[in-house]
């Protein structure tokens, strides 16, 4: 047995520095990012001021914490279209249980936690079991708690939009959670910003650092093989579903306890930014590739674009044109990295 | 991890006996016996149809045979699933590999055996440990990778071979089932794959190697079963069997005759066809 040094091979350094980082998934959104920085900071003054920082860090944060989620989920190689009306379906379950039945408001949380991984795992249950595209499954989820958000909503409190949320008792115990503002030199800054560090950082440990996280990139790059060598797909895609519910609960927690009010549509339409955010972050959309930092970038690329257009005063329909170019550049630069990830060199 | 506990060369891990495997009325297999030792190939050779897949299959735990008996390490068995076979040390290398590639090398070598460290929320992967066993084990196999970090979609299918048979060696694998490893490769690179298999005899490994190619078994083998219409031809040494004797028997010689006397009358002795043909058969 000859025994190979542990030193890293002398041929490694041939490979230049340039190109190792340029194979990294989250590169092309780090690029785009300081590009939209410094677009929108040379087009408006407030754009790079603390209190502008603070506007469009709070709009980055709740897709931050979605962008992430989804992710991982694509990186697993499935989608979630429930996604976006979670985050209304969550808040909607504590804004009724607690205006209209008085449930207590910590116990209503923990309940509207519970159905939202219940839903993720029916999801992921329902994906696997009939092998059809999560697609088509979620998208099914997607509009039937569309419907109940809305008829649910207004069959049990005869309107669309829950009032009266800061006379719950014990309300003010909770809102710091989700929903405070924190005032740092001028800016504001809710602390939603740091779930979705923390979310990003967690999300990036699990990925690279665990054992879930190298079955999440298998199972997403070729699950018959991960079966082969023993990885539990069945769990590993549940787990992901859930995860993506579970963070659908967070922003819908964030976006209720900070405006103290939900809309019955809330979140519809919004599955779709995800997606977006984590192929501009280098998600593959055939998985079994991506980070969880890229999609993170990917969202701050969206908060500072969303603000960004308002801050200099144009119509915030260009937004949308954005976005689409964005998806259009992130994809072909991805299916790119793709060809020379998977090639012999 | 392997080296210790090698078994003395020729001791035999597996001894089929009159083995055989019925589907209802199907008879895909009788009748066959060979045997796998420590340090030796066994070449199971057939056509397309043969029965080699259901024989592999029996090793490999994924059917029971319904005939005949299995010995391991001397002891009657009976698979009940590959997990049974696997905790025996018997391990396959299927064609499709198992592999998934866009991940790195060494993420692939311990994937689903992941080493882990640390406790409660911080267990983590050991990854320090992972990238250099990795980069050891195929260094022992003779595959010098220049970085073990880079995707394994990026190495040839030569390579990518050898990566899963090393991965079932470091993970104790006695005897390896490989299932028609150069099937899909060219010249070079199933030579390449060739001296890797020599190379896993070398470590004291029994090898399986399923192939229809008697040019590659040949050099590597140190036994040959033949298989045809799920019955078995015989089971040979090296010593007693020639590669031109092997080829003919794969060929089936006896046939090819028959078929080339059948041609000299039809078509008449000096035609093109007959001696293009009579040149293919005594080659």
């Amino acid at each position: 047995m000859s025994t190979a040094s542990a030193s890293p091979d002398e041929r490694v350094a041939s490979r230049s520095a340039l190109s190792r980082i340029a194979a990294r998934p989250e590169v092309g959104a780090a690029v785009a990012a300081i590009a939209v920085m410094i677009f929108f900071s040379l087009n408006s003054d407030q754009f790079l001021s603390m209190a502008g920082a603070g506007v469009w860090l709070e709009s980055a944060s709740t897709f931050g914490i979605m962008a992430v989620a989804v992710a991982m989920l694509m990186i697993g190689g499935e989608f979630d279209l429930s996604a976006g009306v979670m985050t209304g379906f969550t808040a909607l379950v504590v804004g009724i249980l607690t205006t209209n039945y008085g449930v207590n408001i910590w116990a209503a949380v923990l309940i509207s936690l519970g159905l939202a991984l219940t839903v993720g795992a029916i999801n992921g249950y329902m994906v696997m079991r009939t092998g059809l595209p999560s697609f088509i499954i979620t998208l099914g989820t997607f509009f039937i708690l569309q419907g109940i958000d809305l008829a649910a909503t207004k069959l049990i409190i005869g309107q669309v939009t829950i009032q009266g949320m800061t006379g719950v008792p014990f309300y003010d115990s909770i809102k710091p959670l989700f929903g405070t503002p924190i005032t740092i030199a001028g800016g504001t800054f809710y602390v939603s910003v740091l779930w979705w560090i923390v979310a990003t950082a967690v999300a990036t440990w699990i990925l690279l650092r665990t054992k879930a996280g190298n079955w999440i990139f298998a199972v997403g790059g070729a699950q018959q093989s991960a079966r082969q060598v023993g990885v539990n797909v069945m769990r590993t895609k549940i787990g992901l579903f859930m995860t993506t519910a579970g963070a659908g609960w967070l922003v819908g927690m964030i976006s209720l306890f900070r405006t103290s009010t939900v809309q019955a549509n809330t979140g519809v339409g919004q599955e779709f930014i995800y997606i977006i955010c984590a192929v501009v972050g280098g998600c593959l959309l055939t998985g079994g590739f991506g980070s969880a930092v890229g999609a993170a970038l990917g969202a701050l690329i969206y908060g500072m674009t969303f603000q960004g257009i308002t801050f200099a005063q144009w119509d915030t329909n260009w937004l949308r044109t954005f976005l689409g170019a964005m998806l259009l550049a992130a994809v072909l630069l991805n299916s790119w990295v793709r060809k020379r990830a998977e090639t012999a060199r | 991890m392997t080296t210790d506990s090698t078994p003395d060369q020729g001791t035999p891990l597996i001894e089929v006996r009159d083995i055989g495997k019925r589907y209802g009325s199907i008879i895909a297999l009788s009748d066959v016996s060979t045997s796998v030792r420590a340090g030796q190939v066994t070449c199971v050779l057939g056509d397309n149809g043969a029965g080699k897949s259901t024989f592999i299959k029996i090793l490999a735990g994924v059917h029971e045979h319904s005939d005949g008996e299995m010995l391991i390490d001397g002891k009657k068995t009976t698979f009940g699933s590959p997990r049974d076979a696997l905790g025996r040390g018997i391990a396959t290398v299927y064609q499709d590999l198992a592999v998934v590639s866009l991940m790195p090398v060494w993420r692939n070598f311990f994937l689903g055996s992941e080493v882990t460290k640390g406790r409660g929320p911080l267990r983590r992967l050991d990854i320090g440990f992972m990238r250099k066993t990795a980069k050891e084990e195929l260094a022992a196999m003779g595959i010098d990778l220049r970085d073990v970090d880079q995707p394994i979609g990026t190495l040839s299918g030569g390579e990518r071979q050898c990566v899963a048979i090393a991965r079932a060696v470091f993970f104790g694998a006695r005897v390896l089932i490989l299932d028609e490893p150069t099937a899909a490769l060219g010249v070079k690179q199933s030579g390449v794959v060739l001296k890797y298999i020599a190379k896993a005899r070398e470590r004291g490994l029994g090898v399986v190697l399923i192939t229809h190619n008697p040019h590659h078994a040949y050099p590597v083998g140190d036994r040959f079963m033949l298989l045809r219409r799920g019955k078995s031809m015989g089971d040979f040494a090296k010593a007693e069997i020639s590669l031109d004797d092997l080829t003919s028997m794969m060929a089936g010689g006896a046939e090819l005759e028959s078929l080339t006397q059948k041609l000299e009358a039809s078509m008449g002795e000096d035609s093109e066809v007959t001696q293009e043909f009579k040149a293919e058969v005594d080659t």
